[in-house]
């Protein structure tokens, strides 16, 4: 029986899917870090914006398999070394986000935030309690796009054999096996599918104020 | 007290936003700056809390050059309420209301029972604490914008058109209670509009400013609409100055007794005041007979006797439909009748008053 080999081999699933995970969320994670203060610079300074912002999206039309392959040679790492996806994946995350970002915090009503300055906050303080949380519906928008896209060019990282559950793809191919490739594919679905309704909920649980009618 | 000496604000681009600009706002009282749109109101204003800072000359609070020190620091001091209440809408209304508290470092319990006591006294239902802006209505919001102004009891108090948003009735209320709270609180109250009725209704004092940021005239309301400085003021007081003026003048009036009846009373002919048990009036009458309730044509507008205006007191005349005035005492019940000549002929002395 084929099916057999699901079971049989679940422990090695299981490995790749967490391989997958870190490969493709840990990036989404640096990358809003770094996102974050450079789209801020974008939105509060046009000239830097008109730089910053074509220059991400430039980034992004670099193809993956290319990037895998470059990355070693200028910043020193082993071809089969998985920063090499890590750091490329973060690249993407950067280029999507500082967009995101900069379009979020210059969405937020100027009136507002010269409110908060008149009523004393610093800049800093200012925020990351009045901008930021007004950003985040326009930043989950866009992390949801950077995770489920680095969510599956993690498996073009199987090419260099640093994929997550790409591996199957490559793996059964190989093998001439379509039900390892088939899980594959269902696997990387499926994940893609959960991690983007998470960050769904987290977007609604942190805007609470978003869903409240005029005059409710 | 908040001094402006030699204020001229130059944008960037070479406008001249505010010219030359001395001018002294008194401690404790409430002083407007009106004028036409693009005169440099806001731009003045926005120079007390520093939110911009003066091309040339000085302008201190208390003494202090507001360009000395530290920014948000001057800012946690000076109330600041915008057109539009721009609240925070992503936090509830406490929340809203704790902000100075909070930035000055407060302890979270007592920052929001600061702003529980707060929403009490602009007048909130306690239930809204947990909303967010959102969920209130324009009249409402600006209640929060009052009540966050004023969360860490700053001494002074910015106001930008904080009423032009709501609704004329809604606007009229909401001055009400500016002025009960500014009786209670006696803060120093910078207030912009271009409205000059409201103006003169809010200031102890109303600089007019002209278009160039140019101070046309700096006076006590009853002064501006009896002494224009020049055309242009006179222009922007408008053209019913004279009946506005009558706002600012209390003399007193000669009353006459007014019969009164009451439902079920056999009425004289003519008109006829009708009034409740208490002596408070209820409308008119018209012909003899029995007062029935259904016949009770609605009164006009009241006379208070001792705090309403000759402005009150010619309305009270002039809306009412038999033609005589109702003046009430302060529990509301009738004092006499006035008629508008009456009223006319108080001005006319007042006039000789002056002129004497
Ligand atoms: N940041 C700025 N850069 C250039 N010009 C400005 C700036 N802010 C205001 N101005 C100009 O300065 C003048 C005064 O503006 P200000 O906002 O003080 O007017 P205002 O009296 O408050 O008007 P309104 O009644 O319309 O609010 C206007 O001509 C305006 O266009
Ligand atoms: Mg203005």
């Amino acid at each position: 029986m084929v099916w057999d080999w699901i079971p049989r081999n679940l422990g090695m699933i299981g490995g790749l899917l967490g391989e997958h995970v870190v490969l493709a969320l840990l990036p989404v994670l640096i990358g809003l870090v770094l996102a974050v203060p450079i789209g801020w610079a974008a939105a509060g300074n046009r000239a830097l914006r008109g730089v910053l912002v074509p220059a991400a999206s430039v980034l992004y039309t670099i193809p993956s398999l290319a990037l895998f392959i470059v990355l070693p040679a200028i910043i020193g790492t082993r071809i089969l070394d998985p920063l090499n996806v890590v750091v490329a994946l973060t690249i993407y995350t950067v280029a999507l986000l500082v967009r995101s970002v900069a379009d979020a915090l210059g969405a937020v009503p100027s009136m507002v935030v010269a409110a908060a300055t008149a009523m004393g906050y610093r800049p800093g303080r200012r925020f990351v309690s009045v901008e930021l949380p007004l950003a985040v519906p326009v930043l989950v928008a866009g992390l949801r796009v950077a995770a489920v896209s680095n969510i599956s060019l993690v498996s073009v990282g199987a090419l260099i054999g640093v994929g997550g559950l790409g591996q199957l793809f490559t793996d059964g191919y190989q093998r001439n096996f379509p039900l390892e490739i088939l899980t594959g594919i269902v696997m990387v679905l499926l994940l893609a599918l959960v991690v983007d309704g998470l960050l769904v909920l987290i977007g609604r649980v942190s805007t609470p104020w978003t869903r409240v009618g005029a005059n409710a | 007290m908040i001094e402006f000496r030699g204020v001229t604000k130059r944008f960037p681009d070479g406008t001249v936003a505010v010219d030359g600009l001395d001018l002294t706002v008194d401690a404790g009282k409430v002083t407007v700056f009106v004028g036409p749109s693009g005169c440099g109101k806001t731009t003045s204003l926005r120079m007390i809390n520093r939110m911009i800072a003066p091309t040339e000359g000085t302008v201190t609070v208390d003494g202090r050059d507001v360009m000395s020190g530290d920014a948000a620091e001057l800012r946690r001091g000076i109330g600041y309420v915008i057109q539009q209440a721009g609240l925070f809408p992503h936090k509830t209304i406490r929340d809203n209301i704790a902000t100075v508290p909070l930035l000055l470092g407060w302890s979270r319990r007592k920052a929001r029972a600061r702003a529980d006591e707060l929403m009490e006294v602009v007048g909130l239902a306690p239930e809204m604490a947990s909303r967010y802006p959102a969920q209130l209505s324009g009249g409402q919001q600006q209640r929060v914008g009052v009540a966050r102004a004023l969360a860490a009891d700053p001494p002074v108090l910015l106001m930008d058109e904080p009423f032009s948003a709501v609704d004329p009735v809604v606007r009229e209320s909401l001055q009400e209670e500016l002025l009960r709270l500014q009786g209670e609180l006696g803060k120093t109250i910078v207030f912009v509009t271009h409205d000059i009725d409201e103006a003169v209704k809010l200031g102890d004092k109303v600089a007019v400013f002209r278009t160039g940021g140019v101070l046309a005239q700096y006076d006590e309301p009853g002064v501006l609409l009896d002494r224009p400085a020049d055309g242009f003021v006179d222009g922007f007081v408008g053209r019913d100055r004279g009946y506005r003026k009558l706002g600012f003048l209390s003399d007193e009036l000669p009353l006459v007794e007014l019969p009164t009846v009451g439902v079920g009373d056999p009425a004289p002919e003519g008109w006829s005041l009708v009034v409740d048990p208490d002596g408070r009036p209820l409308g008119w009458v018209q012909g003899g007979g029995s007062v029935e309730e259904a016949a009770v044509v609605p009164g006009g507008s009241l006379y208070e006797v001792g705090s309403g205006s000759l402005r009150s007191a010619l309305d009270a005349a002039l809306s009412s439909p038999s033609g005589r005035g109702v003046a009430v005492d302060g529990d509301g019940r009738v004092a006499g009748a006035l008629s508008a000549d009456d009223v006319l002929r108080a001005l006319a002395a007042s006039r000789a008053d002056e002129a004497a």
